[in-house]
């Protein structure tokens, strides 16, 4: 069995601030992290190695630094680490970032191994689409499962996968064939600790790196900028719309509420909610 | 997987511990340097100022390439009345070339200092605490984590832990701290546009500026500190954890109280607080300063107790205390000796050296301060030299001779009279001079 | 400078008419747009009943196609889904492809993209728009990456600009800012949209329009997924469909603070919501979230309890009809969007007031709430 987990390295924008007087974003200090989904998606492989065995590779697209993401992996207990990195990719949207991503799983797949289940997170915190996860699965021709909670069975025999997914109303219980892709939420495990034998491979793993030379077949009219549709023409701050605020006072509790009620009834909102 | 063995296991990677993995890795030494913070400096902070001649010593030209923020041509020490300062001050161009030192912030220095141990073959290791130190009997033989299979083993345990060292504690060479071996700083970092920065303090290009305070805190003993980094002031007081005890006064109030100083006031306006913290300083000095090294361990800087509070140097005498460790080792590494016998090259280097020297010199200051009243020190008397310095320059007919004599009279009765005054000067200078 | 910015910047760049923009053309050789036309709204259901967020968007795509002078289609696929194609007409559309067949009873991504891509390829839409749900973002993201075409994800404005460009505008980084995405090469510029944010036309049986049908594309033995059970989860609320929410914050102090709501919620016959700082809290579970990485809602009464009014939550409830803000301090960014404004203790105000609607209730004729 091996396992891809793709992972991408993201400011964490939780703690990414608007300056209130130029009303642009604060990176500044602001951590880069693996993005968390995917660390979930790495936990539930590493799972699977430690119960029946199975190889674990992770891959990411992105710039030299996320080579301590990919590390951050390796310490977790991934056996190997692909950096995808050229400046050529740049720019990527997620049409551009699913056909890398998708030529390194097959590259993986050609030098380490056929590929049986590929992890994505369900989506990242920076783009926040979740639209690699499909791209890369239709790219290589597998089925998608997406927005899986729990992996109920991965059967190496009969090649199924069962999976629980997500949905609003509700839980999906899908099986499906090997190849798959799953997009995964944090429900579905708790990551791991690493190790200290694990922390000390890290420290001394160096990630295999591939640019656009490395692609025999990469078509450079998919990548990066060049290969993306979308465009971001504008970016602002949200300001929050302004009406006119009735103040309601009381000499009580229940006389305010009475005054409230009274208002609520001869509302507009009132008329359509049918109360009046 | 067999339990690896290395040369060196530094816990913690503060300027202590980095520059001795530093020396170590450079010279070829298997070092694994383990640091509890996200990464090294994530949690710690400092007044400001680091020195060259230090660090010089373990990386030459190091200002090339580390990120340190200000070059400090002029230093201010400000005592302060209750609206009022008397300011002390140096400036000179001749601390530009050399330099003689530079404003920084932890959070980015000790990234850097860190990763050049990593560049000369340390293998770092982050967010791992270590819990005890595994021993053989007497000998220290490696250190426990807070990982899965934790255990990691070398010949030689650096601790370099910092002020609180639980490790120090665990080999019996540090003591719980007593409240008045030890201050309480709190430090915010302000953030503020280069050209304000540069227009209030009087700079140029990279020129910066240190300003210490004495008085307004609150009838404590401490000092606060102003310091010019790129696009941001730091700015802190320290005090002395017993006294904060008696006063109980929480440090953030003294901070928020020291800060509406009009002095200070009108520096920091318009700035915008970016990190808030508090660290211990170790103020125990000479005397506190514990046995350096034992069969399989040395232990450095604030661990150590080796800090210069008199002239807010800690980070060099930490560096420094680093690099003869890593020295000590690297000889008991080619004679294969790791006792105490083995690396009593330790202590007779910092014995030798300026670390020892400077702590020896300011021996009697702890017991001074410890024994006077601060109220008087840190604060009568800094608003007794404003109210004379008040006298002698204000011009209202009253004769100069007069206004000398009333002026002498407020500090000596600050002071509790002449005899006292004259006392306290005399116990201050044997303090400061061995 | 701002790293958005750059991204702006970078981004833009590349496609901003001139030398740059040959490039791009040259990517996609003697591909000629012009035939693309009309807007096409993918109808989301499940066991025959369409998720709000679709008659949302037919809702916002009549306004676009409107604007555009062009039709607007919708694309239903199910199983005995041929009343949600009339309804689809009843709520803004021109014309319906309707594809019905057993094998569509579940959604399944590789037969459901296949109608999708036939019809885009047949039909060609120069605009396709679907629900931002866990389905529609499977399977918008599979069918995008075959056409291939750009993508915007999880829309919470559209409009269409002279150019008939869509301007697709999302939240970015945690919901502090709006980003607008354009997709000027390809065609048709999709999108995904939040539900919640658009307004639904109301019914209108008296609409007449076209219902194509479409033959189902991929027979059963070529389907390797199966999906062998639905677990129905009821307990969990979904905010975005809720006439009345009663939501809290911080102020409440604590979890047992959502228990006074919760009475305030059932005597107006509305549901619990929050603010992030009170889940963050642990103090109520994160499906009553609203705003931020929450839901977007827009219920026809929304009260504000405890809750500061930062922009973060604000840009998810501002569009109901009616605010109603309760908040001790009366500096309280959030009286400045609320309609009636309250300054006082909550735990007082919120019980009296929970007696006051029930007594008005009891006395009012009317049904009490509109399902
Ligand atoms: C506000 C906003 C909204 C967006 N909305 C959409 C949307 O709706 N639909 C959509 O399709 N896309 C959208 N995108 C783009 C989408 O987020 C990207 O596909 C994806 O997140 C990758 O872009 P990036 O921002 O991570 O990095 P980018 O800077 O755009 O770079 C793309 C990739 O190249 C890598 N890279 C950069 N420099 C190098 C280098 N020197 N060497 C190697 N690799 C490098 C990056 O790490 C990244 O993985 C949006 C982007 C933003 C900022
Ligand atoms: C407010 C303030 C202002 C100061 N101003 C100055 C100044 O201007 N100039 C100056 O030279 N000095 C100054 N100092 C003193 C200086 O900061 C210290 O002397 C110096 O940092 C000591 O270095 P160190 O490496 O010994 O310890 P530290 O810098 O404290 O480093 C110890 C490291 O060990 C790590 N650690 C601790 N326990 C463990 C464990 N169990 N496992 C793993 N890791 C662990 C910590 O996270 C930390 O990174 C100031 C100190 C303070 C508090
Ligand atoms: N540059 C990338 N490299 C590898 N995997 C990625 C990259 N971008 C996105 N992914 C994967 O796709 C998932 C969804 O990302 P997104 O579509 O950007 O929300 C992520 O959680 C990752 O697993």
């Amino acid at each position: 069995m091996h396992i891809v987990v793709c992972i991408k390295q993201v400011p964490d924008s939780r703690e990414i601030r608007i300056d209130p007087n130029t009303n642009t974003l604060v990176r500044q200090g602001v951590p880069a992290i693996v993005n968390y989904y995917d660390l979930h998606g790495l936990e539930e492989a590493l799972r699977f190695k430690d119960e029946v065995g199975a190889r674990v590779t992770v891959i990411s697209m992105g710039p030299p630094s996320a080579e301590k993401a990919l590390r951050q992996c390796i310490a977790m207990g991934a056996d190997e680490a692909v950096l995808v990195s050229d400046r050529a990719f740049a720019g990527a949207d997620t049409l551009a970032t699913s056909y890398v991503v998708a030529l390194t799983v097959e590259k993986v797949a050609e030098e380490f191994g056929p590929v049986d289940v590929v992890f994505c997170g369900k989506q990242t915190l920076d783009g926040d689409t979740g639209q690699v996860g499909p791209g890369v699965a239709c790219r290589l021709d597998y089925d998608q499962l997406t927005y899986v909670e729990k992996v109920v069975d991965i059967n190496e025999q009969s090649r199924t996968i069962t999976v629980h997914r997500h949905l609003e109303d509700g839980v999906e219980v899908v099986q499906t064939q090997l190849p798959v892709l799953l997009t995964v939420l944090a429900e579905l495990n708790k990551p791991r600790r690493a190790s200290l034998p694990g922390v000390l491979r890290a420290a001394r793993y160096k990630p295999i790196v591939w640019s656009t030379n490395d692609f025999s077949n990469i078509d450079r009219t998919k990548i990066g900028l060049k290969g993306s549709p979308t465009i971001v023409s504008k970016t602002w701050v949200p300001e929050p719309r302004k009406v006119n605020t009735e103040m309601i006072e009381g000499p009580t509790p229940q006389a305010i509420a009475a005054e409230v009620t009274k208002r609520l009834w001869s509302s507009e909102a009132a008329s359509r909610l049918g109360w009046s | 997987m067999a339990t690896e063995h290395f040369d060196a296991i530094v816990v913690g990677a503060g300027p202590a511990g980095s520059a001795a993995a530093y020396t170590m890795a450079k010279a070829g030494l298997s070092v694994v340097l383990i640091e509890r913070g996200e990464f090294p400096g994530a949690k710690n902070i400092f007044g400001g100022v680091i020195y060259r001649k230090q660090l010089e010593d373990i990386i030459p030209e190091f200002w090339k390439e580390a990120p340190l923020e200000r070059e400090v041509v002029e230093q201010r020490l400000w005592l302060l009345g209750d609206q009022s300062v008397v300011t002390l001050g140096h400036r000179n161009e001749a601390f530009k070339d050399p330099n003689n030192c530079w404003t920084g912030l932890r959070v980015k220095f000790d990234q850097w200092f860190a990763s050049k141990a990593e560049q000369a073959g340390a293998l770092n290791i982050y967010e791992t605490v270590v819990t005890e130190l595994i021993r053989e009997g007497n000998k220290v033989v490696g250190v426990r984590t807070d990982r899965e299979e934790g255990d990691l083993y070398a010949n030689v345990v650096v601790v370099a832990d910092g002020v609180n060292s639980l490790l120090g504690k665990s080999l019996g060479v540090h003591r719980e701290w007593q409240p008045d071996e030890v201050s309480l700083a709190v430090k915010e970092v302000i953030a503020m546009p280069k050209e304000k920065i540069m227009d209030r303090f009087n700079l140029e290009g990279n020129e910066g500026v240190t300003i210490e305070f004495v008085g307004n805190t609150l009838g404590m003993a401490g000092l606060g500190f102003l310091y010019t980094n790129q696009d941001t002031l730091s700015f802190g007081v320290g005090v002395m954890v017993s006294d904060l005890k008696k006063k109980r006064v929480k440090p953030y109030e003294l901070l928020e109280s020291v800060k509406q100083h009009p002095m200070l006031r009108r520096l920091l306006q318009g700035g915008e607080t970016k990190e808030y913290a508090g660290h211990l300083i170790p103020e125990g000095g000479y005397h506190s300063i514990p046995p350096l090294s034992g069969d399989g361990w040395v232990i450095c800087g604030d661990a150590a107790q080796l800090v210069n509070f008199v002239h807010r140097e800690g980070t060099n005498l930490a560096m420094t205390s680093g690099r003869f460790a890593a020295e000590a080792i690297i000889q008991a590494h080619t004679k294969g000796d790791f006792s105490r016998v083995g690396l009593s090259l330790y202590d007779r280097l910092v014995r030798e050296s300026f670390v020892h020297k400077d702590l020896k010199k300011y021996k009697g200051l702890h017991n001074f301060l410890r024994d006077s009243d601060p109220t008087l020190m840190f604060d009568k008397l800094p608003r007794a030299l404003n109210d004379a310095a008040y006298q002698m320059l204000l011009v209202d007919g009253v004769p100069k001779a007069e206004k000398q004599r009333m002026a002498m009279r407020g500090i000596t009765d600050a002071a509790g009279g002449l005899m006292n005054l004259v006392k306290l000067g005399a116990q201050g200078w044997r303090a400061m001079n061995g | 400078m701002s790293e958005t910015k750059e991204t702006t910047e970078a981004l833009t760049e590349g496609a901003t008419p001139g030398k740059k923009q040959a490039v791009s053309k040259d990517v996609l050789p003697g591909r000629e747009w012009s035939d693309y036309e009309g807007i096409l709204i993918v109808v989301e259901q499940r066991g025959g009943v369409a998720k709000k967020v679709s008659w949302q968007l037919l809702g916002e795509g009549r306004r676009l196609a409107d604007k555009l002078h062009t039709h607007l289609s919708a694309l239903v696929i199910g199983s005995n889904v041929s009343a949600l194609a009339k309804e689809a007409i009843y709520r803004g559309a021109d014309k319906v492809y309707l594809c019905d067949s057993k094998e569509l009873e579940n959604y399944r991504t590789r037969p459901y993209s296949k109608v999708c891509l036939s019809v885009i390829r047949e039909y060609k839409p120069e605009i396709v728009l679907m629900g931002a749900t866990y389905t529609g973002r499977d399977l918008a993201g599979a069918i995008a990456t075959h056409l291939p075409t750009g993508l915007t994800a999880d829309c919470t404005q559209l409009d269409v600009d002279e150019n008939r460009l869509l301007l697709a505008s999302r939240p970015a980084f945690s919901e502090k800012m709006l980003a607008t995405i354009l997709c000027k090469q390809y065609k048709p510029q999709m999108a995904t949209a939040r539900s919640g944010v658009f307004l639904a036309l109301p019914l209108d049986p008296t609409r007449t329009g076209e219902i194509i049908s479409v033959s189902p594309q991929m027979p059963e033995e070529e389907i390797v997924t199966q999906v062998l059970d639905f677990l129905e989860q009821t307990e969990r609320v979904s905010l975005e469909d809720q006439e009345i929410i009663v939501a809290g914050g911080r102020g409440l102090g604590g979890p047992e603070g959502f228990a006074l709501l919760q009475e305030l919620a059932d005597a107006l016959g509305g549901v619990v919501g929050a603010s992030r700082a009170a889940v963050d809290a642990g103090w109520i579970s994160h499906d009553h979230q609203v705003g931020q990485t929450g839901s977007t809602v827009r219920p026809k009464l929304y009260f504000a309890i405890g809750i500061s009014g930062a922009v973060q939550h604000v840009v998810g409830m501002q569009n109901a009809d009616m605010i109603v803000a309760i908040n001790r301090d009366a500096n309280a960014p959030i009286f400045k969007v609320a309609h009636l404004g309250i300054v006082g203790d909550l735990f007082t105000l919120v019980p009296a007031l929970t007696e006051a609607i029930k007594a008005q209730k009891g006395n009012s004729t009317s049904v009490p709430i509109a399902l």
